[in-house]
């Protein structure tokens, strides 16, 4: 069978709703996407880990402390499953890891945000892990099967994420004046970019008609953007705060909450490295990464000790 | 000077099975990288098996599984496709007679 007779066959069995798995024939184009797709997603889990452990030592109680870092934990095992998801596709996780310490990689944008108070870990929590279940939820339909697999088991684990974040809000919006506060103001700094972490427009995203095509992706980033805001809109208001968007009202006939313009250029930015803490994410990263090599020696040197003993 | 060397983190791969409940299968969950046996089981228990419920884990090279080939699926399943008289919808039984 010649490729072009190989791609209608492939083609024809996505549109029949049918799953792609790892030793299965694929075009270069959707193998180049996938990888590039679960391998931003991976990093993006591990970074993830950064801004919230940033507040384990400090969170304000031993519940919060073992709630937030069984939470990131969740993290670094979701980008460990996802790395996998993304081997299966003939990459190896040491090349992928390469690619993120040197700065060639793009994870989300919205982990190159600071994490000032102890109210942006619920509002993380309620937008960021919001964001991600409502992405999530959809990739676990998607036509590669050890992605859409990945992506179930992260599903499960991540609606206690998005819950945890959400109590924690609803505990400072009715606590004292200053916790309202400060609630209110991680959610007016969250708000914007965790829009935008469905990525541009169509019209602006380079990789979206072939993703759709593939049934990589099964719903546009409007979509899902529509979808989380329609989510959060009644969540915030059942906890009296406000989000940061004069422009947002209910439309009555579309059954939809309308929103603001968001700003794209800045998403652009972070995006390409130069948002407000890209610099001290990677450092952290690589630093980690040095401190970690005398517990990969050790592992290698105790397996070796222990073969010679068997 | 590159920041992970290629014995840096890039183990041998191995295969999770997960079994749910007693007298369930074990179930495929994902796989991993690790030095040796040890290693994997307790890798697995932390990246697959982090939240119940999991009764039991097994672990497997992953260069140790042979696989059927897609592109010779067709030929290779072939013969179960045709034989209707395996299956027990393909025999008739007398009216009103039960439990056969």
């Amino acid at each position: 069978m010649n490729d072009e007779v190989k791609l209608q066959a492939f083609e024809a069995r996505i549109n029949a709703g049918g799953t792609i798995e790892p030793k299965d024939w694929m075009p270069e184009g959707y193998r180049r996407q996938l990888i590039r797709m679960i391998s931003q997603h991976a990093h993006s889990e591990i970074v993830g880990m950064l801004p919230e452990g940033n507040w384990i030592t400090r969170a304000p109680s031993l519940r919060r402390k073992m709630i937030l870092l069984a939470k990131v934990q969740d993290e670094a095992g979701h980008g460990l499953y996802l790395y996998s998801a993304a081997e299966t596709l003939g990459i190896e996780r040491s090349e992928l890891i390469e690619q993120l310490l040197t700065g060639r990689a793009k994870y989300s944008s919205i982990f190159n945000y600071p994490t000032l108070s102890w109210a942006d870990m619920g509002t993380i929590g309620w937008f960021v892990d919001g964001a991600a279940i409502v992405n999530q939820t959809m990739l676990a339909k998607c036509s590669y099967g050890p992605y859409a697999r990945a992506n179930l088991r992260i599903c499960k684990e991540e609606s206690f994420h998005k819950k945890q974040g959400y109590e924690i809000i609803t505990v400072l919006a009715n606590g004292t004046p200053e916790q309202k506060i400060m609630a209110q103001e991680a959610v007016n700094r969250w708000w914007k970019p965790s829009l935008m972490m469905f990525g541009p427009g169509d019209k602006d995203s380079p990789n979206s008609a072939d993703l759709m095509k593939w049934k990589i992706k099964l719903k546009t980033n409007e979509e899902l953007r529509q979808r989380f805001v329609d989510l959060t809109v009644p969540q915030a208001q059942a906890v009296g705060l406000t989000l940061p968007d004069p422009e947002l009202k209910y439309n009555d006939e579309a059954g939809h909450w309308e929103y603001g313009a968001l700003d794209w250029q800045e998403f652009f930015e972070v995006i390409s490295g130069h948002g407000p803490y890209n610099r001290e994410r990677m450092k952290a990263r690589r630093e980690a990464h040095r401190q970690g090599e005398w517990v990969r020696v050790a592992a290698e040197a105790y397996a070796e000790k222990r073969k010679m003993l068997a | 000077m590159p920041l992970s060397s290629s014995n840096d983190t890039q183990w041998a791969l191995w295969e999770v099975f997960l079994q749910e409940d007693e007298g369930a299968p074990h179930i495929h969950a994902g796989s991993l990288h690790a030095a040796d046996a040890e290693m994997a089981i307790q890798n697995a228990r932390d990246v697959y098996a982090r939240r119940g419920p999991v009764k039991s884990i097994w672990v497997v090279p992953s260069e140790e599984i042979t696989a059927t080939t897609p592109q010779d699926n067709d030929s290779f399943f072939d013969p179960a496709e045709d034989k209707v008289y395996r299956h027990p919808q393909f025999y008739k039984v007398p009216k009103g007679v039960r439990g056969v």
